[in-house]
């Protein structure tokens, strides 16, 4: 079996988020990268599992600059074959995606593995669009895939409880919590990710859809109010009075 | 125990030195303890036993002699890996960091070193993985801080040697396969002896009562006519300097063990000084809790230029014994004051198993007495800038 997964980077979840150029760029400066969590915990993982079941390959795809490189190492030291990196910044969704499925096109890969989102943009976009553009089906959400033969079986999740799908591969899976456990890089991993291929492809030509104009940071959380439960009162009156949520 | 939420402090973005493998090894090793070890050691402390079962993972994640070539079944890291790893081994506890300390510097180091291609063989890829464990045995109930005068000897019958005497102070020893002894030939010389467990005469009992680094388990070796084969001597150096030269690679990772559990006293103690309000406001906006804090971290950022730096020359085969020295005995005692003033800004909170201050500052107690005692390394920056040895006087 062949598994293409995709690997982004995003900010650690504790850093200190700013913006330059009058807000209309990230600063970038004292960010530490981590894989995001999404790609690295659900679907490099389950990817693994499944060529440790089934066998076959696995490669990681990143859009991105050689600034990404050590979250690609990462992953090879995490168990992946072999990685490929398109040169290029990854700024837009339909850039990144289409990036992708030129890539993946001519490659035959079985499945293809996304994270349901990345952790900074939060956009969940670029699963669907490989799919779109590879015509292949689109599963997102999903916390549970097995494959028996040419077949995947998938739980998605859904609001209020899951529901079982089956899909023919090739196919496109957004990977959601509990699709696998996370991975500690082990000692033999990352002295074997040292000498494991990382391949820079030079990117396609394809015209970004959307640019960023400005970015803002949300409002400073509020103090909490602590209201004594006796007193009903002065609860209503600050709902009322204060919060107006009343 | 609360949730293991550590970070460690970087004032002067010393990241920015490290290569990205360095970081990678640092997180794998900081990721593992969080998942498997900070949830159990406040118990295992407690009952003073070593977690058997984290043996296997210090393997994994490289921390049984990160520097031992791959043709010997170790990692083949350089010496800022090793230090790092320590740093997040004592960052949890200084008894996680000692056993592997233990393993690395004071058994597989003088095995690769000093010992012949078939103890290498035969040890060294075992003990990577953790599927043996080793001790050091050095000093002995009259014999400590002067180790050259030890009586542990052993006599040459012809086709084996006869070992007698006794170690005390031992880390790892009940559990241990195999003990790295030091021991007097017939014309007094060092020589380091391979003891396997099981051999007829060699007992490796526990001591217990320890205040103080818990977690790790420490005992006796007791050597009453045992039969030790020839081929388990260790050829390739004799005299005080061989078993020296394991002190400072231990030592070495000690004085980067020491400072992790600094950073993580210093963590937890600014984490709790935002959030504890008294008075209305947070503690961390008193000027008294805002010196501690600061002189913390400006103790930490010192240690931390004086130890990568270390970490280079010792990449490059070029830090003294003295240097090491230095960097052990500073790293050691900024922590145990770092401890106690972070103890002082939990309050009450800090004396409990709630937060791993107290048993910090207890572990550290260990620490500052072995491996060479605070101020005979003192001794030794002394001796090294005047040329005079003061260790001995007449009386
Ligand atoms: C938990 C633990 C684990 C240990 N693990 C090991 C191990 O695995 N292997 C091993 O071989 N040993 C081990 N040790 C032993 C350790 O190395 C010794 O305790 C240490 O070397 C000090 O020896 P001592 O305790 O006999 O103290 P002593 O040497 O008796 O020292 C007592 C005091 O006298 C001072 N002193 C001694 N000589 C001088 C001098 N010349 N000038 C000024 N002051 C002096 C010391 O600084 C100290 O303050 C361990 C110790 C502990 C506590």
């Amino acid at each position: 079996m062949k598994i293409l997964v995709c690997i982004s980077k995003s900010p650690d979840t504790t850093s200190k988020i700013a913006f330059t150029d009058g807000n209309t760029k990230f600063d970038e400066n004292g960010v530490q990268y981590i894989v995001n969590p999404y790609d690295e915990w659900y679907a490099l993982v389950r990817g693994l599992e499944l060529k440790e079941a089934h066998g076959g390959t696995v490669t990681t795809i990143t859009v991105g600059t050689a600034a990404d490189d050590p979250t690609i190492r990462k992953a090879l030291a995490i168990g992946a074959d072999d990685a490929v990196r398109i040169d290029a910044e990854a700024k837009d969704a339909y850039f990144v995606a289409k990036q992708i499925s030129e890539y993946a096109k001519d490659q035959g890969y079985d499945l293809i593995l996304t994270g349901k989102e990345t952790i900074d943009y939060n956009g969940s976009q670029v699963g669907g669009m490989v799919a779109a553009d590879l015509d292949l089906p689109f599963l997102s959400l999903a916390s549970k895939l097995d494959v028996d033969g040419s077949s995947a079986t998938l739980e998605l999740d859904i609001t209020g409880g899951t529901k079982v799908v089956k899909a023919d591969l090739p196919a496109v899976v957004s990977c959601a919590k509990g699709m696998a456990e996370q991975r500690i890089p082990n000692m033999r991993g990352i002295m074997a990710a040292r000498t494991k291929p990382l391949n820079v492809v030079a990117p396609a030509g394809v015209e970004e859809l959307t640019s960023f104009t400005s970015y803002s940071m949300p409002d400073a959380k509020s103090e909490c109010k602590y209201v004594d439960p006796d007193n009903m009162d002065e609860l209503v009156q600050l709902l009322h009075n204060e919060a107006k949520a009343i | 125990m609360a949730t293991d939420q550590y970070v460690h402090p970087d004032y002067y973005n010393m990241d920015e030195m490290l290569t990205e493998e360095h970081k990678l090894i640092r997180e794998s090793a900081r990721n593992w303890i969080k998942k498997e070890v900070s949830p159990i050691i406040e118990d295992y402390y407690e009952r003073a036993e070593f977690p058997n079962q984290v043996i296997k993972g210090l393997g994994e994640i490289g921390a049984f002699g990160p520097y031992i070539p791959a043709e010997y079944g170790g990692p083949e890291l350089d010496q800022i890996s090793y230090g790092l790893i320590m740093q997040e081994l004592e960052r949890c506890d200084s008894g996680l960091r000692s056993t592997a300390s233990v393993q690395s510097s004071l058994v597989m180091y003088p095995i690769w070193r000093y010992g012949s291609e078939e103890q290498k063989q035969k040890w060294l890829p075992k003990m990577a993985t953790g599927e043996a464990i080793g001790c050091f045995g050095l000093t002995e109930p009259d014999h400590g801080s002067n180790p050259g005068g030890m009586i542990t000897n052993f006599k040459d019958m012809g086709d084996h040697y006869l070992l007698n005497g006794a170690k005390m102070w031992i880390s790892n020893a009940p559990i241990a396969d195999v003990a790295v002894v030091w021991a007097k030939n017939e014309e007094g010389r060092i020589w380091g002896l391979l003891v396997e467990k099981g051999m007829e005469g060699f007992s490796a009992p526990e001591m217990h009562g320890k205040h103080s680094l818990r977690a790790s388990i420490t005992g006796e070796l007791i050597f009453d006519n045992v039969k030790v084969p020839k081929e388990n001597l260790m050829p390739g150096r004799s005299g005080l300097g061989a078993p020296l030269s394991c002190l400072d690679s231990a030592r070495f990772g000690i004085a980067w063990g020491a400072l992790g559990a600094a950073m993580d006293c210093y963590d937890s103690a600014l984490r709790y000084s935002l959030e504890r309000t008294q008075f209305d406001v947070p503690i961390a906006s008193f000027q008294l809790t805002q010196k501690k804090l600061a002189e913390m971290i400006t103790e930490i950022t010192k240690a931390q230029l004086l130890t990568l730096r270390l970490g280079q020359m010792r990449n490059e085969g070029k830090a003294t014994s003295a240097q090491i020295s230095m960097a052990k005995r500073n790293n050691v005692e900024i922590a145990l004051k770092i401890a106690r003033e972070a103890r002082q800004i939990h309050g009450a909170m800090g004396i409990t198993n709630e937060y791993s201050i107290m048993r910090h500052m207890a572990n550290l107690e260990s620490v500052v007495t072995y491996e060479g005692t605070h101020d005979i390394h003192l001794l030794i920056t002394g001796m090294d800038i005047t040329g005079i040895p003061a260790f001995k006087r007449e009386l």
